[in-house]
């Protein structure tokens, strides 16, 4: 690793970073009062439409994708996994300490440290074991702890569904991985290789979940809006149901129901 | 016990009628207690894991989901919420169809996704109040995956649950969303979305 080489980079993500977060967050729109009916925010909901229409469009071919995923032996799958896990592990740190969090951060670099060694290059998850779980984190959990606001519900093409600051925070992190940066350039490749091969994975795990929404919903659109957003928010610590989303049960008159 | 004694359908079932309810209304509700709610909680959460190690086909299963629904939710509750404001217009004979399809629906897509945790296990937490109800916090641990969270909502004066959170994700919202969406889909003709959430889930 030459410095040269290390400078080079530093700088392109530097720019990147910089003009992602100036544009990006510059659009973060903030709902006014009555614009966000069960906490939803989606000024741009016809176009989001039709991106949602493009995306189900693409899943379609993937439908019973679990079978596929299913021919891949169980202890393969969980080793693509955990390395997946480990190869993001020092960008959450990174924005872990971005945020503040330093139990959290030095929590996951001990876990990073065990599963690199004892966990053979990241493909056993031995930290779980031993008291260290999952905890992932992202840019755009970094610009939530910096106070910046959630902006308008977004489908983006092939991601799918985000907010405003969730997508802004994907594009940083495309540019800031550690890892990546790290790394030479075939190496590079195969961290970016093993990452999409573990999503591809996991889409076919969760592909029936997927699938029962996309097909078995009379509005797959506003169900998965809900969806995201409600487990988003939940991640970041934003909501919990005791909070302005509380449910009164004793509110409804359920006379003859 | 809890739910024979304060249910709607616990009274009712007791034989007395729509006048006598009304008699009965002053009567000073008896709020269920943290340790009524995690009890109440706790059993379902049993008879969930005794379905999900059963073993049983998937139709099997969602008739065992069906009631464990019927007997620790809110079933009222849940079908008033879901159908929401267009409630207000349903006839008495469509409230009974609707709620009756509700909880057939409700059994078949959450049976569903309660059927993918064969081979793991949930485990009740704590419980916390909050205003007229109780936060049951339970967490589900599957083989090879990062626990995560459900919890339940049970309502301090019926002594069932009325609501559940997957990771987050509110089933009260979630299913009124859906229930909009499809009477949309009918233009508002509610006994033809009712015909179709008997297919659905």
């Amino acid at each position: 690793m030459t410095i040269a080489r290390r400078e080079y980079p530093t700088r392109r993500l530097t720019a990147a970073a910089a003009g992602a977060l100036f544009l990006g967050l510059a659009a973060c729109a903030t709902p006014g009062p009555g614009e966000a009916p069960d906490g939803v925010y989606d000024p741009q909901e016809p176009a989001n439409r039709r991106v949602h229409a493009f995306n189900k469009r693409l899943a379609e071919p993937l439908s019973g994708a679990g079978a596929g995923a299913g021919a891949v032996p169980g202890p393969v799958r969980q080793g693509v996994d955990n390395l997946a896990d480990t190869l993001s592990l020092p960008q959450t740190v990174a924005n872990q300490l971005l945020q503040g969090r330093l139990g959290r951060a030095s929590r996951n670099s001990l876990r990073f440290t065990v599963n690199a060694t004892l966990g053979l290059a990241g493909l056993f998850d031995v930290a779980s074991g031993m008291g260290l779980p999952e905890d992932e984190s992202d840019f755009g959990e970094t610009l939530h702890v910096w106070g910046f606001p959630e902006g308008a519900y977004m489908e983006l093409p092939v991601i799918g569904p985000s907010t405003e600051r969730h997508a802004v925070g994907r594009f940083v992190d495309l540019f800031t991985d550690p890892v990546s940066l790290a790394l030479p350039r075939p190496d590079r490749y195969y961290v970016t290789g093993v990452k999409v091969t573990d999503k591809a994975l996991s889409l076919g795990k969760y592909g029936d979940s997927i699938d029962d929404v996309l097909s078995g919903s009379a509005d797959s659109y506003a169900q998965l809006r809900l969806i995201y957003l409600q487990n988003r928010r939940f991640e970041l610590g934003e909501d919990s149901g005791a909070d302005e989303s509380y449910i009164d049960p004793e509110a409804i008159d359920t006379e003859g129901f | 016990m809890v739910r024979q004694f304060y249910s709607r359908r616990g009274l009712l079932g007791m034989g007395l009628g729509a006048g006598a309810a009304a008699l009965v209304a002053p009567v000073p509700a008896l709020a269920v207690s943290a340790a009524q709610a995690e009890a109440l909680i706790d059993r379902a959460v049993r008879d969930i894991n005794a379905v999900i190690a059963s073993g049983k086909s998937e139709s099997g299963m969602i008739a065992d989901f069906r009631r464990i629904f019927e007997a620790y939710a809110d079933l009222p509750y849940l079908a008033a919420y879901a159908l929401g404001v267009d409630g207000r217009r349903a006839s008495p004979a469509q409230k009974r169809a609707f709620s009756d399809a509700f909880a057939g629906y409700i059994s078949r897509k959450y049976g569903k996704r309660f059927r993918q945790f064969i081979g793991g296990n949930i485990e009740v937490g704590g419980s916390r109040k909050v205003k007229n109800a109780y936060e049951v916090s339970c967490t589900v641990y599957l083989r090879g995956e990062a626990p995560f969270d459900v919890t339940f909502f049970v309502g301090e004066k019926s002594g069932r649950f009325y609501n559940l959170y997957i990771e987050g994700v509110n089933m009260l919202l979630t299913e009124r969303t859906e229930i909009g969406a499809m009477l949309d889909r009918r233009r508002g003709d509610l006994d033809a979305m009712i015909a179709d959430l008997r297919k659905a889930g």
